[in-house]
């Protein structure tokens, strides 16, 4: 199958891109429930790097796996305190769906 | 086709199947359980870039801390899903809208960019922990102290969210302690004399 040639950054590109437009994706589908929007931002941040790890293998540069290092960091804390911030909302609302989150009247 | 392409083609579509049934499927403790599977192949792609460290980190920051803290508030929350899924259909099509355009968008900037040519870069040789410590503990040294920071601003943030005082325990409060007045704890009766007969 002339297709399925050696994987170049291109294929890791796309691939990367796929993962990116399937959580977006996710976002608007699951639009109530705060706790797969949650789980879809981590899978965005997963396709972002992703596309730093290919640019840092391809271009030759450890550069790449240190952003990558950090984004995890940032990642962990911001699930961390996200998910504190959904319980203290599920103890103090009775619920998590996002259309009755609307006590600021924004 | 070499074992490297067959392994590459294999993680990118359970990659993708697993990353569609977590925002499609109906429980979320199932989307959690796919999203370790997004992190398990993912781990090996990234195994396949010669990334070894952040393969392994993946593995045990979001596998074992991550999606267990996913796992455990899905859990203890007592929701009902299916009241939140009441309008799933008729989200689908601005969703797959959105997610075509973004698609479409990323393809073109790969596609009309000179990413795709090129052969394989050379693997790098030596221990890949070993060179990312270096530049970690060498050249991003204030970034990596600020990351530290950070985790710590997010230990206290959300434990400070979450914690709640037990009631039913008697404990002293230094704060009151302090702040007691003199009038509060003593009070002087002015009692009048009684006369003896």
């Amino acid at each position: 199958m002339a297709l399925l040639t050696a994987p170049t950054l291109a294929h890791y590109l796309v691939l990367a891109a796929i993962l990116f437009a399937i959580s977006m994706a996710g976002i608007f589908l699951n639009r109530k429930n705060v706790i797969v929007i949650l789980m879809a931002i981590e899978l965005m941040l997963l396709a972002v790097n992703l596309n730093f790890i290919a640019f840092s293998h391809y271009l030759g540069d450890m550069g790449g796996q240190v952003f990558v290092f950090f984004i995890l960091t940032v990642a962990a804390a911001e699930s961390a305190i996200g998910l504190a911030i959904l319980v203290l909302l599920f103890r103090n609302a009775g619920t998590i769906d996002v259309d009755d989150l609307d006590q600021l009247q924004g | 086709m070499t074992f490297h392409t067959a392994i590459f083609y294999a993680f990118a579509a359970i990659l993708i199947f697993a990353a569609l049934r977590v925002v499609t499927t109906r429980n979320p403790v199932h989307a959690a359980l796919w999203l370790v599977l997004c992190f398990f192949t993912a781990a090996g792609v990234w195994l396949l870039l010669h990334a070894e460290f952040l393969a392994i980190a993946l593995v045990l920051v979001y596998v074992g801390a991550v999606m267990v803290l996913f796992l455990f508030v899905v859990m203890m929350l007592d929701v009902n899903f299916d009241s939140l899924r009441k309008n799933f259909r008729s989200y689908i099509p601005v969703a797959a809208t959105v997610g075509v355009l973004v698609l479409l968008e990323m393809a073109l900037v790969v596609v009309g960019s000179r990413v795709g040519g090129g052969g394989a870069p050379p693997v790098p040789e030596g221990s890949n922990t070993k060179a990312l410590g270096r530049l970690i503990y060498v050249d991003y040294v204030y970034p990596f102290e600020i990351a530290a920071v950070l985790l710590l601003v997010a230990i206290i943030a959300a434990i400070a969210l979450t914690h709640r005082k037990r009631r039913e325990s008697k404990y002293q409060d230094p704060g009151l302690q302090v702040k007691v007045r003199r009038q509060d704890r003593v009070r002087l009766l002015d009692l009048p004399t009684e006369k003896r007969d």
